[in-house]
């Protein structure tokens, strides 16, 4: 027998059992809980990276950078309300609770939100006095748990949004554990201190479209037709929520994709269920105009906007206007790597920490402990987030100049080409080179 | 007594005169009259003023109500008193599904039955029922009272929080987490208290108190099943 050694093969790991994998397998048998934590989708979805737009040439003619105006005003809720929203951008602060965030880091976006010239949105525990003083505008969430939902608040509202559904967790509702249950959040909610708080995934009162009309028609009788009415739905069936949204009587409808972020809610839920941001917005573009509505029911898309060319691309689509959540978290300090020692103590990394249910939040944002609160500075966080939106606004309009459009809503999806065939596909505009999309009407596939 | 025809002169009208009103003013008594069954009737008040409803009436009224009585003279319809903070609602007939649904305070008081999720996610509203409630009532109810002279149907107070039940007649069915519990001397005393403002003829000691077992508070493995 020869002593010559056998060759061993390179060890392979499994495509299929990925350490990723393999680590959540352990996980669940060690505690048998499903894995909750915050944040959107983390999975890689077509998005607006795969959308270039064309900017101009000989058949479009550009406008000059600086020179040209390039308006990026909007108006939300013309169609009902006395008193509609007047925003100088259209980038929206999404909805995040008071419970899941600090006092300090709401005030914060209301100050970056007011001193940019937007609104901002309350969350699924009331309007805390802090968020209300320093948002000019701001939007009031109706949700399922009506947690601290009082007429008070509702009549001190600009506008009123009616969740139905978020891009994280179609179909679910919030998750508030008991480490982020203070005094204060326990007050605000009307609920047992330290307990686990799952909110209610179905409105209470109504359910179906007929059911959500008389809802909006007594919200309007309560603040007396004045202020406008949203529709907040995640991106489930966007054609028939938009429909059954606009239907119903909503002034708006916010759209929100599966990397839209949450507070905390089941991995499973926030990687499985939804669909990508930019698979929503034609069809829901497409409701709006069956109906003739375009432009007089506004769309507001979220669901992982990040940049300028995010906001360009998603209103060259079609929307009104983008809301931004996980991004403006970000901005005011969220997952900063000058915490990244603390964050390795929770065996986590910067950029990737998501366990804002623990309420160990190293930068002081998504937590309700006094000591770790003090690390955040609202006004600083404010600061951060007015010039994160106003760079945001240059960058969008940009690219609007280059399109040759002088107001943001006029960018069109015939600025556009994919760069996938999927990408193609769900924004209908042609794969780059071509002149055709999967699904083009009158071509075959 | 003002009386307001909501049919000639449609919901609009009507709050816009009852919003109008406040603690100082002397036109206290109101009544509602060609309702139609119409949605929203008295919704929003925010005055110490009593208004009358006369026949039955659609969704939500007397919604989110503070200070005022809204007398319901007939039956009343889906989420009545939702979401109420203070004041009265009395329904001489029938309240349909999901009565005094996240309402924080005051007292609502049915002299038929209530239907389905009567007082679903209530938080801190008194409900007082003269009949029987339907299926699922009390599901997530936070905190406040439902007193009930009847019957209740199945899967009452599932996963409620700190709200309690007091039921004369038999419940089909407790939800879960929900369960029986002592009857000590301050819910007698609260139940005397609270069917006399209800205006109901009850012994207190004949009914059985039931509440959160408080089992589900927490996230357990072994619960699992429960939820």
């Amino acid at each position: 027998m020869s002593d010559q050694k056998i060759p061993h093969t390179t060890p392979r790991m499994s495509a299929t059992f990925t350490n990723d994998v393999n680590s959540d397998i352990r996980r669940a048998a060690a505690t048998g809980i499903y894995d909750i934590r915050g944040g959107g989708a983390k999975r890689r979805v077509p998005n607006f990276d795969d959308l270039l737009f064309m900017g101009a040439s000989i058949s479009r003619y550009p406008l000059e950078g600086y020179r040209e105006k390039c308006e990026t005003s909007v108006t939300i809720g013309g169609l009902h309300a006395k008193n509609p929203i007047e925003l100088d951008i259209p980038i929206t602060i999404a909805g995040m609770s008071f419970g899941a965030l600090s006092g300090p880091a709401k005030e914060a976006l209301g100050r970056g939100a007011s001193a940019a010239g937007t609104s901002t949105t309350t969350g699924d525990g009331g309007m805390t006095p802090e968020e209300r003083g320093h948002s000019d505008k701001l939007v009031y969430q109706y949700l399922p748990s009506r947690y601290g939902m009082n007429p008070n608040d509702l009549r001190k509202a600009d506008a009123i949004e009616i969740v139905v559904g978020q891009g994280a967790k179609p179909g679910g509702g919030g998750m508030l554990l008991g480490q982020k249950i203070s005094d204060r959040v326990a007050e605000m909610r009307n609920l047992p201190k330290g307990i686990d708080q799952r909110s209610a995934c179905r409105h209470p009162d109504w359910t179906g479209p007929d059911d959500l009309e008389i809802k909006i028609l007594e919200l309007r009788e309560i603040t007396s037709w004045k202020v406008p009415i949203y529709v907040k739905v995640a991106g489930a069936r966007p054609y028939y929520d938009t429909t059954l949204a606009i239907k119903a009587g909503a002034d708006a409808v916010v759209l929100d994709g599966m990397q839209g972020g949450t507070a905390a809610t089941q991995d499973v839920f926030i990687e499985h269920v939804g669909q990508p941001t930019l698979a929503i917005i034609r069809p829901a573009v497409q409701a709006l105009q069956d109906l003739g509505m375009h432009r007089k029911v506004q769309l507001i898309l979220s669901g992982g906007i990040r940049s300028g060319a995010d906001v360009a691309k998603a209103m060259a689509l079609g929307a009104d206007a983008v809301s931004i959540g996980t991004a403006a978290m970000i901005a005011i300090g969220d997952n900063d790597p000058k915490w990244e020692a603390e964050y390795n103590k929770l065996g986590t990394t910067a950029g990737a920490y998501d366990d804002w249910h623990e309420g160990q939040d190293p930068a002081g944002i998504t937590t309700q402990d006094p000591e770790l609160m003090k690390r955040f500075d609202p006004v600083e966080g404010g600061r951060r987030l007015r010039n994160y939106l106003k760079v945001m606004t240059l960058e969008a309009q940009t690219i609007a100049r280059a399109c040759g459009k002088n107001h943001l809503h006029n960018l069109e999806p015939e600025d556009l080409v994919a760069l996938t065939m999927e990408a193609a596909a769900m924004a209908q505009v042609p794969l780059s080179g071509t002149d055709w999309y999967p699904g083009k009407p009158g071509t075959n596939f | 007594m003002q009386t307001f025809d909501l049919g000639g002169k449609g919901l609009r009208a009507l709050h816009e005169e009852l919003y109008a009103l406040n603690g100082t003013t002397n036109s206290t008594a109101w009544e509602v009259v060609n309702t139609k069954g119409a949605h929203a009737i008295a919704c929003g008040l925010d005055a110490p003023i009593e208004v009358t409803v006369r026949g039955s009436t659609g969704y939500y009224c007397g919604g989110m109500n503070q200070q005022a009585t809204v007398i319901v003279d007939g039956s009343a319809g889906p989420g009545t008193g939702e979401n109420m903070m203070s004041g009265k609602i009395i329904i001489e007939g029938d309240a349909s599904q999901y009565l005094g649904a996240t309402a924080h305070g005051g007292l609502i008081v049915v002299k038929g039955n209530a239907s389905s999720r009567c007082g679903i996610s209530m938080k801190g509203v008194n409900i007082v029922v003269q009949g029987n409630i339907g299926h699922m009532s009390g599901f997530m109810a936070q905190s406040g009272n439902v007193v009930v002279l009847g019957d209740a149907g199945e899967a009452m107070g599932d996963s409620c929080y700190e709200a309690r039940f007091f039921v004369r007649g038999e419940v089909k069915s407790l939800g879960a987490d929900c369960e029986k519990k002592e009857m000590r001397p301050e819910h007698i005393a609260f139940l005397e208290e609270i069917l006399a403002e209800a205006g109901f003829d009850a012994k207190p000691e004949e009914f059985t108190r039931y509440g959160s077992a408080r089992n589900l508070y927490n996230f357990d493995v072994d619960n699992a099943g429960d939820y």
